[in-house]
C-alpha cells in the first residue's frame, strides 16, 4: 500500500522545546491510526503538522504526494485532500449546518448546487442530524456539533481526515455518538489519523496505536498487540492509569 | 428661534445638506479604508501589518484639524487646489478611517483562532476564510463600537466650519454673526444635529438587536 502521509526525521521546537524529536513515520492509505500518550506529549503538535497548521522546522513531510516543508507548497493542496476535526469542533458560528458543509466545496471545489446540497444531506443523514441542517451551531450540542464536523471534513471527499482529540470536549453521554460515526467513517476504507484518549476506539475501530511521549513515537504496533503486551514501561505506566479497571 | 430659523432657512438647508453630503462620503470611504487597513494589520506578511501600524497611529494621534489644515493649506501649495469641502471630507474620512480600522482589528481577533483554523483545514484560502467566516463575525461584534465612530463622524464633520466647507457649523457662525442672536442660532444648529445622530444612533440599536 502506498503511504499517504510519510515523516523523514522531523523535528520542531517550540522555543528551547524540543517538541517532535526526530520523527519517521509512514501511514498507509486505509489506515486507521490511533496516537494516545500523556498530555504535553506532542501528539496534538504531531498531528497539526500533517495539514500545515503547525510549521516543521527539519526533515520532509510528505503528505498526499506534497512536501509540506517545501515553501513552494501550495498548502490547499493538501487541505483539500486531507480534512481535520478538531477538540473544539471549529464549526463556522455564521452559517448554518448546512452551509458550513456546503461552503468549503462550493467555493473551493466549485461543486455544482444541486450535487453539493444532496452530498450534504446525504452526509447529514449518515451522521443523524438530517432534521438539523437549517439550525446554527449554538444551538447544537457539543456531540451534535462534532458529527456535523466530521460530515464537513467528508463533504470534501478527503483523502484522509485527522482528528485531533474529537471526543475531549464533550460530555461522556455525547463520546458514543460521535464514535460510532467515526466507526462508520472507518469501516469506508478512509485513512484516518486520531489523537485520542478513548482507548475502546483504538483497540477495536483502529488497526494502529502509536504511543508518543516526549516528542517521540515510543511504540507503533497494532492494537492488540500494544494494549496486551506494552514493550516499553513508559507504556504500561501510562496504560495502567487510564485503563482503571 | 424660530424667527432666526426662518429668515436664514436657506443658510441652514445650505449647511444641512453639505453636512449630510460631506458625512455619506466620509462614511464610505473611512469604512472602506478602515477594513482594508484592518485587514493589513492581522495579514500574515509582517511588512503590511507594519504599512497598518504606521497608517492607524498616524491618523488616529493626530487632531481632526491639523490633519484637515494639512489638506487644506499644505497640499495646495505643493500639488493642487482643493476646497475646504473637499479638504475637510478627506481629513475626516482619513482620521475616522483610523478608528475604525482598530475597531474591526478588534473585532477580527476576538473571533476564536479556531475559526480560521476550521476554515483553513477545510481547504479555504486565507482570503476565503477571512471573506466568509472571519469578517462576517467580526462585522457582528463591531457593529456598536462602529456607530460611535458613525456618529463621532457626523459630529466631526464640523471640522468644515475652519477651512469654509460651507456646512451646518459654518453657516451657523455666518447667523450668528450676523444676526447677533448668537444661543439661538447655535440651539437650532444642535437641533438639526441631532436630527442626523439620533435617528442613526437608534438605526445601529436595532440592527444590533436584530442581528444577535
Amino acid at each position: 500500500m502506498a503511504a499517504i502521509i510519510e515523516f523523514k526525521n522531523v523535528n520542531k521546537y517550540y522555543g528551547k522545546l524540543h517538541a517532535l524529536k526526530n520523527i519517521n513515520l509512514s501511514i498507509e492509505e486505509g489506515q486507521v491510526v490511533s496516537i494516545i500518550g500523556p498530555s504535553g506529549s506532542g501528539k496534538s503538535t504531531l498531528i497539526r503538522t500533517m495539514n500545515g497548521l503547525e510549521k516543521i522546522n527539519s526533515g520532509q513531510l510528505i503528505v498526499t504526494g506534497y512536501d509540506i516543508a517545501d515553501k513552494k507548497t501550495d498548502l490547499n493542496k493538501i487541505r483539500k485532500n486531507v480534512g481535520m476535526v478538531f477538540q473544539h469542533f471549529n464549526l463556522y458560528e455564521n452559517h448554518t449546518v448546512l452551509e458550513n458543509i456546503t461552503l468549503a466545496p462550493k467555493i473551493v471545489l466549485h461543486r455544482d448546487n444541486e450535487e453539493n446540497h444532496q452530498i450534504a444531506m446525504d452526509l447529514l443523514k449518515k451522521v443523524g442530524l438530517a432534521d438539523k441542517a437549517d439550525y446554527y451551531p449554538r444551538q447544537l450540542s457539543g456531540g451534535q456539533k462534532q458529527r456535523v464536523a466530521i460530515a464537513r471534513s467528508l463533504a470534501m471527499k478527503p483523502k484522509a481526515i485527522l482528528f485531533d482529540e474529537p471526543t475531549s470536549a464533550l460530555d461522556p453521554e455525547m463520546i458514543q455518538d460521535v464514535l460510532n460515526v467515526m466507526k462508520l467513517v472507518a469501516d469506508e476504507g478512509l485513512t484516518m489519523v486520531v489523537v485520542t484518549h478513548e482507548m475502546g476506539f483504538a483497540r477495536e475501530v483502529g488497526n494502529r496505536v502509536i504511543f508518543f511521549d516526549g516528542g517521540e513515537v515510543i511504540e507503533d504496533e497494532k492494537p492488540d498487540v500494544f494494549f496486551d503486551n506494552p514493550k516499553s514501561e513508559r507504556a504500561r505506566q501510562f496504560l495502567s492509569k487510564v485503563i482503571t479497571n | 428661534m424660530i424667527g432666526i430659523l426662518t429668515s436664514h432657512w436657506s443658510e441652514f438647508i445650505t449647511g444641512f445638506g453639505n453636512t449630510i453630503l460631506c458625512s455619506l462620503i466620509a462614511l464610505f470611504f473611512s469604512l472602506v479604508l478602515g477594513i482594508g487597513f484592518a485587514l493589513l494589520e492581522v495579514a500574515p506578511i509582517k511588512f503590511l501589518r507594519i504599512i497598518a501600524k504606521i497608517y492607524i497611529e498616524l491618523f488616529r494621534n493626530i487632531p481632526l484639524l491639523v490633519i484637515t489644515m494639512v489638506f487644506y493649506l499644505v497640499i495646495p501649495q505643493f500639488f493642487f487646489k482643493v476646497s475646504g469641502f473637499v479638504a475637510g471630507t478627506i481629513g475626516l474620512s482619513l482620521y475616522t478611517s483610523a478608528f475604525i480600522a482598530e475597531n474591526i482589528r478588534a473585532g477580527i481577533n476576538s473571533v476564536g483562532d479556531g475559526q480560521m483554523e476550521g476554515a483553513l483545514s477545510n481547504g479555504m484560502t486565507y482570503t476565503q476564510a477571512m471573506r466568509y467566516v472571519i469578517l462576517p463575525q467580526a462585522m457582528r461584534i463591531v457593529i456598536p463600537p462602529l456607530g460611535n465612530q458613525f456618529i463621532n463622524l457626523i459630529k466631526n464633520s464640523s471640522v468644515l466650519a475652519f477651512v469654509a466647507g460651507f456646512d451646518l457649523m459654518y453657516q451657523a457662525d455666518v447667523v450668528a454673526l450676523s444676526s447677533f442672536q448668537t444661543i439661538n442660532t447655535y440651539v437650532i444648529v444642535g437641533v438639526f444635529y441631532l436630527i442626523l445622530t439620533l435617528p442613526l444612533s437608534y438605526y445601529m440599536r436595532y440592527l444590533e438587536k436584530k442581528l444577535n
